[in-house]
């Protein structure tokens, strides 16, 4: 009984991890279509700046948050100068990310050496909570509540408020949004950064958890796309669906199938390519 | 008189003298390198298949290059003949191959890419994390190399001459390829894909078709490169080697034939390059595509081309301002039809 229990805790956690990843692909490749390869070196290296902030004793929470926030300025510059002038080549865009991954994990493997890195899970969330008579890691726990806020804060911005309304006319028809006002190039900026944040976000709420180690950027980037292709472009409950459904699928192929557990990830894949390949959530494109 | 135009004299001197490379090269490292170009140039011309005349972005052909390796390297490993061995591995990539055409035409465009690359990393996985199956991290040897027409394979020259040969036949068959009614309405799909249909063309089978097409080369150039290093392992498969291949084709500019093969010179010649001095050749090979991508869109080759006449230009409109007036006015040809965004119909 245990060990289904601590696999589908598991599963959760690793779930809500892979929600904050791909929320931000979801916005980035989903909604403006940009193809961004660089989303898990967003991730890697926003945990490593959260690992060095934890290590300098800083805050869980406000490591968390500057590597955010740091990130959403590197995810900016780099989309307002670089990315904006390609609007609309994939190829460009493509190669000009790939640089950038290729770039960033090279940097981090000179910075942080080729050692993972695995901070202590912070104070406050050690221990459990009993529930009905279960035990729960309260760390686990967190991770699962952080990623159902910002699930909400997400489909809140997105579609209920002024702001996500001129982000949808944007990405709907930006001639015309452009001419009734609204400021596209500097939203998509804005969208962008805040992808980029979201990953950084979810490095370090992560790190305790996965550590940080080379690689781990493109272990993520093709997660991140399975989940986004799982759940169809653009939608959010899309993101989070497919987020918990290879999570559970991770978890619980690494205790059964521990040889092919990473190839059972990209199977459910597969299937809605073949069968549905708009995704579970995904519009039909007009 | 009409034999032995320009362009025929120019062919038939590079191929003097590539067939007599290793005399007059001499030194076993660079016929090695020379190698090198040659393998990777037939899966830089493979994934030009795709990239300049599909207009279909692929960034999972180390992983058709590898199933043919992995595949090799296995059936030899459980001492088959290298005849077999070498078949089943290419029946095999062409099965990949086609289960990956399958999925990946489930879109265009980016979706296409981004379904390449999944299907890449599960490549990857399975070299990587199924031990039983592929030795993992490890990887596997291949102690022999085969040997054609009771001629060993094993010195750096006879093998040179084996891979020049099977580059010689990979050519020659994109160029009859690429002026090929196939390769025509190839080419017509990536730039009128419903107008294609319109008229009457199977879209999907013609891709389809040159996805094969370019994972049988690829799967060659996977063979090649097993026999080279006599060994295969993991790191093949990784993204790396799917960019690196893209970059060949980007650098030496996709949709031409001399491109890629220029491509994967630079780039193989770059790699050795850098890594006798630096470890860091993925910040390298970032920085490149970074560069090219602002300053060269339309690959190295063309671009240096291109900034040369600009030059000239500019020096000749330094002299006499109205000389050029004609050329300074129409569009400039910064963008390749395969770097242009994809046309809405």
């Amino acid at each position: 009984m245990s060990l289904w229990l601590t696999l589908a805790v598991n599963s959760i956690a690793l779930g809500s991890l892979l929600f904050l990843l791909s929320s931000g692909f979801s916005l980035i490749f989903g909604l403006m279509r940009i193809p961004n390869l660089m989303h898990g070196a967003f991730f890697m290296l926003g945990a490593y700046f959260g690992v060095t902030l934890l290590w300098k004793g800083v805050n869980f929470w406000l490591a968390a948050l500057i590597s955010a926030a740091a990130m959403a300025v590197i995810g900016g510059l780099i989309e307002r100068f670089l990315l904006r002038r390609l609007e609309g080549q994939v190829l460009p865009q493509v190669l000009l990310t790939l640089g950038f991954a290729f770039i960033i994990g090279d940097l981090c493997l000179m910075l942080w050496t080729g050692d993972p890195w695995q901070p202590a899970t912070p104070d406050h969330l050690r221990g459990v909570v009993q529930m009905a008579g279960l035990y729960f890691p309260i760390y686990r726990l967190v991770i699962v509540i952080v990623a159902l806020v910002v699930a909400a804060a997400l489909w809140l911005l997105v579609d209920w408020t002024r702001l996500g309304a001129m982000i949808r006319a944007g990405v709907d028809d930006a001639p015309i949004a452009r001419v009734v006002g609204i400021k596209v190039s500097q939203l998509f900026t804005l969208v962008f950064a805040l992808g980029a944040a979201l990953a950084a976000f979810g490095g370090v709420m992560g790190a305790p958890y996965l550590s940080v180690y080379p690689g781990l950027d493109y272990e993520m980037l093709p997660l991140a796309l399975i989940v986004v292709i799982l759940g169809g472009t653009g939608s959010l409950l899309g993101a989070l669906v497919g987020s918990f459904l290879i999570g559970f699928l991770y978890n619980f192929g690494q205790a059964m199938f521990p040889d092919l557990a990473y190839v059972i990830l990209f199977l459910p894949m597969l299937l809605i390519l073949v069968l549905r390949p708009q995704g579970l959530f995904g519009r039909v494109a007009s | 008189m009409s034999l032995l135009t320009p362009p025929r004299a120019g062919l038939a001197i590079a191929l003097v003298l590539l067939v007599t490379l290793p005399v007059w090269v001499g030194n076993t490292y660079y016929i090695n390198i020379a190698s090198q170009i040659l393998l990777w140039a037939i899966l830089a011309l493979a994934l030009n298949v795709l990239v300049g005349w599909a207009g279909l972005t692929s960034l999972g052909h180390a992983g058709l290059f590898a199933v043919a390796g992995y595949i090799a390297a296995m059936l030899l490993d459980r001492g088959y003949g290298h005849f077999t061995a070498d078949v089943l591995a290419i029946v095999a990539t062409l099965a990949t191959t086609a289960v990956f055409a399958v999925l990946a035409l489930r879109a265009t465009g980016i979706g296409f890419l981004m379904i390449t690359l999944a299907i890449g990393q599960i490549l990857w996985g399975i070299a990587y994390r199924w031990v039983s199956l592929t030795n993992g991290d490890n990887g596997i040897n291949v102690s022999t190399r085969p040997s054609l027409f009771g001629l060993a394979l094993t010195s750096a020259p006879a093998f040179y001459l084996a891979v020049l040969a099977v580059f010689l036949i990979a050519l020659a068959s994109m160029a009859k390829f690429a002026s090929s009614p196939f390769g025509a309405s190839l080419r017509g799909t990536r730039d009128q894909s419903r107008r294609m249909t319109a008229l009457g063309y199977n879209v999907w089978l013609i891709r389809f078709l040159a996805i094969l097409f370019s994972g049988f080369w690829s799967g060659v150039a996977g063979l090649l490169f097993v026999y080279y290093n006599q060994f295969i392992g993991p790191q093949v498969v990784a993204l790396t080697t799917s960019a690196e291949a893209l970059l060949m084709v980007i650098s030496g500019g996709s949709g031409t034939l001399l491109g890629p093969v220029m491509g994967a010179a630079i780039v193989v010649v770059m790699k050795n390059v850098v890594s006798a001095y630096i470890e860091r050749w993925n910040l390298v090979l970032g920085v490149i595509f970074i560069l090219i991508i602002s300053f060269m869109p339309e690959g190295l080759v063309p671009g240096s081309v291109r900034l040369w006449r600009a030059g000239v230009r500019r020096l000749r409109q330094s002299r006499s301002p109205s000389l050029d007036r004609r050329s300074a006015a129409s569009p400039d040809g910064r963008l390749t039809p395969s770097l242009r965004p994809e046309r809405t119909p």
